[in-house]
């Protein structure tokens, strides 16, 4: 079984800060993860391989410091990773990215292509139906659970707002995954200490011949106008009561005046 | 010269730091409360390759440098000295005499059990009456010339992963009438007849650590278990402690740094007067001193470990490193108390845990004592 | 592609097992704001099996006109028979902006849809614009953790395309009166694309409760801790609420998943939102700035949710929790 994994490295956006001076983010000094539901992914394949054998390809699109992100998946059990990057594929939006990464895709053989349902600096949860798109196959995102029959086919539970859908689809397909779906492995430490001398594919423009006016900056549909943080609103009243029955009545009141009691 | 860690050594560090923070932590104090010995980290740690990281991948290993297994001990005792010497002592102590000392036979019938973590290594030396002075040996080994067996008598105290090891490397009298001389080492399975594990002592710190005496009454063993060759046990040992003290000085050290690191964040929430004690100038330079001192042990340590990486002598380097280490861990983490005020004197709170886990690290494997022997024996030859 | 072509809004009106979910009736809401700069119509889309009976709502919140596909095969929720039958209505009646709400059905639909149709698309967006000079629609979403807003446009490509996270728009009053033309759309399906199998849905009754219909929300954070969980109930329930709460409560275990506010959680706009025990991180405030009445119980003086709250009490909630119950207890009797 062949599977590919796409993984993203993104900055840990729960450490990111604002700057209360310039109101500008803070990115200096935040570490860069492997996309938390990219690693759940990633713990599905290295699952399947453990259970049935599989070869995993981890596949991202980004600038070359990206390697730390596939070089963690080698260390966590991947065999293979290819590193999609070239300036001209810079800028690109979400249609632009998957335009790009299908190109990559198609020189690879996937019974099953594995993606994080979202990413958490975007979080458009885009990239994985678009490329499902582009390759014409079937997709199944949301994916809390995965059964695979040790043939062809995978059962799945999908995440919606009120339950499950109970799914059934054979390869090749996409699947994105939840990071709730597992508790992804740390990289093995017998795979860590020669992580760095691992060969990292660099796919850039010549090796994966995407149409150039479909990808990058140019090639993307949508374009940001403007990117802002957001400024402190005017608070309301601050009480500092002397002891607990002052808060609570002060909170009573409130609610008095607006009728909410 | 570069006092930079590799990509690699930056990547362990991550891995092994997330690995502690979210499997080791969350139970130090309730393992420290009990007593217990955390046997649901050991599997953890299994799965991740803990147990065989400076070992030759012939054997198992990772294959891994010395320096990887210090940041690996330290990492772990930031957050739970009980775990870090359980490490220390199954590598340094169980597994490196025998990958020193050891036949290809012997290195291949141990090491990859031992590596995986399916088989925890021990280490046997210390005896009611032969603590600093290992020459003090009670415990004596006769051959069997008709079995060709080894019997041993005698008993063990203080050991660390006692019951929880399979594989101890254990020293006895072959000849007592050549002191030293006549020390042999042997490698004991758990499962042989005549050999017991006494009750866990009671300790003050370290608390979740299985440290027992260890007992054997006529136990017979094969003479391929001998160690080395008769009469080299002595070696053996003091060779083998010299890397227990890189383990113990990285528990120390990563103790120091834990407890700075906590009280870092403590000192910055607390208020008191007004403004938070991180404000007030005794705090600061409280921690400054800590800080530098820690660094400097941090130094003294990871040039010992790549000393003995490169196969150039560290013994002093290793004494130094330990006795500089335990002593500001204890210096460091009784500071951290003091900043926490009475919180820090809760066992709500780790520091006080901490304090109590560096005590040992002056003690065990070496007292400063000997240390100072050791690096005073250095410079006056 | 020649944009000028491109006409009027689509807001795809989401049903789930028969019943019209929110969202759409949000879009429709808001589409109506936007359609009165363009000057164009606001069309519904609704697909489904037997979903007729469904229309009558749309056109009272206020829909010019309402597109029905029925199809056995659109019965349960299947991304390629959705994204064939959007596309063919799509490509028929040309709409200049397509708005889906952001729900899991939405974001497993809209991508596909925009990667079908080669349009840009711009996901959970929590603030839509029309520039009046170039006529393009303007969409606001959070990035790098709600940190960041970006404002996103899709300048040469037709629908310009939206996903908006449910209970971020407002829906029109309902108007009995309101007429709507309706229009039954019959797609062809190409089954042989249809790949994934339905088994059956599971609904988690756990699950059941949706803080975002909520019209009063007792939320909690760190500070409110295990033996705090049942005072917020407690609270909620003499207030007619729910309990909702930070991720740090969920990580905890103290509260489910589906009751988390905040960029990873849900949008919620109550009428009143009390922040108990909750430090007021951007991860979360994203999710309840929109809340009438904000009221915020914490210890902290300098928490910043006191900066976004309606009324901020600096006290510890442990304490005022049972005081502030028997109050409105007695007030209520």
């Amino acid at each position: 079984m062949d599977i590919t994994v796409l993984v993203k490295q993104v900055p840990n956006t729960a450490e990111i800060r604002i700057d209360p001076v310039k109101n500008t983010l803070i990115r200096d000094g935040v570490p860069s993860i492997i996309n938390p539901d990219d690693k759940a992914g990633l713990e599905e394949a290295l699952k399947l391989k453990d259970q049935f054998g599989a070869t995993i390809t981890v596949v991202s699109m980004g600038p070359p410091q990206a390697q730390l992100a596939l070089r963690e998946a080698l260390a966590m059990g991947a065999d293979r990773a290819i590193l999609v990057s070239d300036r001209k594929f810079g800028g690109a939006d979400t249609l632009a990215t998957s335009t790009t990464l299908v190109a990559a895709l198609k020189q690879l053989k996937s019974d099953l292509i594995i993606a994080g349902r979202q990413a958490i600096d975007g979080d458009t949860a885009q990239v994985g139906p678009q490329v499902a798109e582009m390759l014409d196959i079937p997709q199944v995102s949301y994916v809390q659970k995965l059964h695979y029959d040790g043939k062809q086919t995978l059962q799945i539970q999908r995440l919606v707002e009120d339950g499950y859908y109970e799914l059934e689809v054979d390869f090749p397909c996409l699947i994105t995954v939840l990071a709730e779906a597992n508790k992804p492995r740390y990289m093995h430490i017998h795979n860590l200490v020669d992580v760095f001398s691992r060969e990292i594919e660099i796919w850039d423009f010549e090796r994966i011949k995407p149409d150039v006016n479909q990808i990058g900056l140019t090639g993307s549909p949508t374009k940001v106008k403007k990117s802002y943080t957001k400024g402190v609103k005017q608070s309301g009243k601050i009480v500092e009561a002397a002891n607990a029955e002052e808060a609570a009545e002060a909170i009573v009141t409130k609610l008095q005046e607006l009728f909410m009691i | 010269m570069d006092f930079n860690l590799s990509e690699t050594h930056l990547l362990f560090q991550q891995m092994v730091r997330d690995f502690a923070e979210n499997e080791v932590k969350p139970i130090a104090h309730e393992i420290d409360e009990e007593e217990r010995f955390p046997i649901e980290t050991v599997e953890k740690m299994r799965k991740c390759g803990f147990f065989g990281i400076n070992v030759p991948k012939q054997y198992g290993g990772a294959g891994g440098d010395q320096l990887l297994y210090t940041i690996a001990v330290e990492e772990l005792a930031k957050v739970c000295g009980t775990t870090s010497i359980m490490l220390s002592a199954h590598t340094s102590l169980g597994m490196a005499p025998i990958l020193e000392f050891g036949t290809e036979e012997q290195k291949m019938r141990y090491l990859p059990r031992m590596t995986t973590g399916e088989w925890l290594g021990g280490f046997g030396l210390t005896e009611a009456a032969a603590g600093t002075d290992a020459a003090g040996q009670q415990t004596v080994a006769i051959f069997d010339e008709t079995t060709n067996e080894w019997i041993i008598n005698g008993s063990k105290l203080f050991i660390t992963n006692a019951g929880q090891a399979h594989i101890y490397i254990i020293f006895a009298m072959t000849d007592k009438s050549k002191g030293t001389k006549g020390i042999t080492a042997f490698i004991i399975e758990a499962d042989r007849k005549g050999f017991s594990v006494g009750p866990k002592e009671k300790k003050m710190g370290i608390r979740g650590s299985a440290t027992a005496e260890l007992i054997m009454q006529n136990v017979r063993i094969p003479a391929e278990n001998l160690l080395g060759k008769e009469g080299m046990g002595f070696k053996v040992a003091m060779m083998t402690l010299d890397g227990g003290r890189i383990g113990v000085a990285a528990q120390a050290l990563g103790l120091a740094s834990g407890a700075l690191e906590s009280t870092i964040d403590y000192v910055k929430g607390r208020k008191q007067f007004g403004r938070s004690i991180a404000q007030f100038q005794n705090t600061q330079f409280q921690l400054a001193d800590m800080h530098t001192k820690v660094e400097a042990a941090r130094l003294l340590l990871y040039r010992a470990s790549m000393r003995k990486q490169a196969k150039l002598p560290y013994s002093t380097d290793a004494a130094m490193a330990k006795l500089f280490a335990s002593e500001i861990s204890m210096e460091v983490t009784t500071k951290a108390v003091q900043l926490y005020g009475g919180y820090g004197y809760s066992r709500e709170y780790p520091v006080e845990r901490m304090m109590r886990d560096a005590k040992i690290t002056e003690i065990y494997e070496g007292t400063s004592e000997v240390q100072r022997m050791v690096i005073s024996g250095a410079i006056l030859r | 592609m020649n944009i000028d072509e491109y006409k009027g809004i689509m807001v795809f009106a989401e049903q789930r097992d028969g019943v019209l979910q929110s969202v759409g009736l949000e879009l429709i809401g808001e589409a109506h704001r936007l359609a009165k700069n363009l000057n164009e119509k606001v069309t519904a889309i609704l697909i489904g099996a037997n979903v007729s009976h469904l229309v009558k709502e749309i056109t009272l919140y206020g829909a010019d006109r309402v597109i029905v596909v029925n199809d056995e095969i659109l019965k349960h929720y299947d991304t390629e028979a959705y994204t064939q039958a959007v596309t063919t209505i799509v490509n028929k009646y040309k709409p200049e902006i397509f708005l889906i709400g952001a729900t899991t059905l939405g974001r497993d639909l809209a991508p596909r849809l925009s990667g079908r149709l080669r349009t840009g698309l711009t996901a959970d967006c929590t603030e839509l614009s029309i520039d009046e000079e170039s006529r393009e629609l303007w969409s606001t979403r959070p990035t790098f953790g709600g940190n960041l807003l970006a404002t996103i446009v899709c300048p040469e490509h037709r629908p310009q395309m939206s996903s908006v996270r449910p209970g971020v728009m407002a829906k029109l009053a309902k108007n009995e009166a309101h007429q709507s033309e309706i229009i039954e759309e019959l797609i062809t399906f190409d089954r042989t694309k249809m790949k994934v199998r339905f088994i059956k849905k599971v609904v988690d009754t756990t699950k059941k409760i949706d803080i975002t219909d909520a019209r009063v929300l007792v939320a909690g954070g760190r500070g409110v801790g295990k033996d705090g969980i049942e005072m917020l109930q407690n609270l909620a329930n003499v207030l007619h609420g729910e309990v909702a709460g930070t991720r740090a409560l969920v990580e905890e275990g103290l509260i489910d998943g589906t009751r988390q506010v905040g960029q990873t959680g849900k949008t919620v706009r109550p009428d009143l939102y009390i922040a108990t025990g909750i430090s007021g991180a951007i991860q979360h405030v994203i999710g309840m700035e929109n809340a009438q009445l904000k009221i915020a119980i914490n210890t902290d003086k300098s928490a910043p949710i006191f900066q976004v709250s309606d009324l901020g009490v600096v006290a510890n909630f442990h304490e005022v929790a049972p005081i502030l119950l028997k109050k409105i207890q007695e007030i209520q009797s």
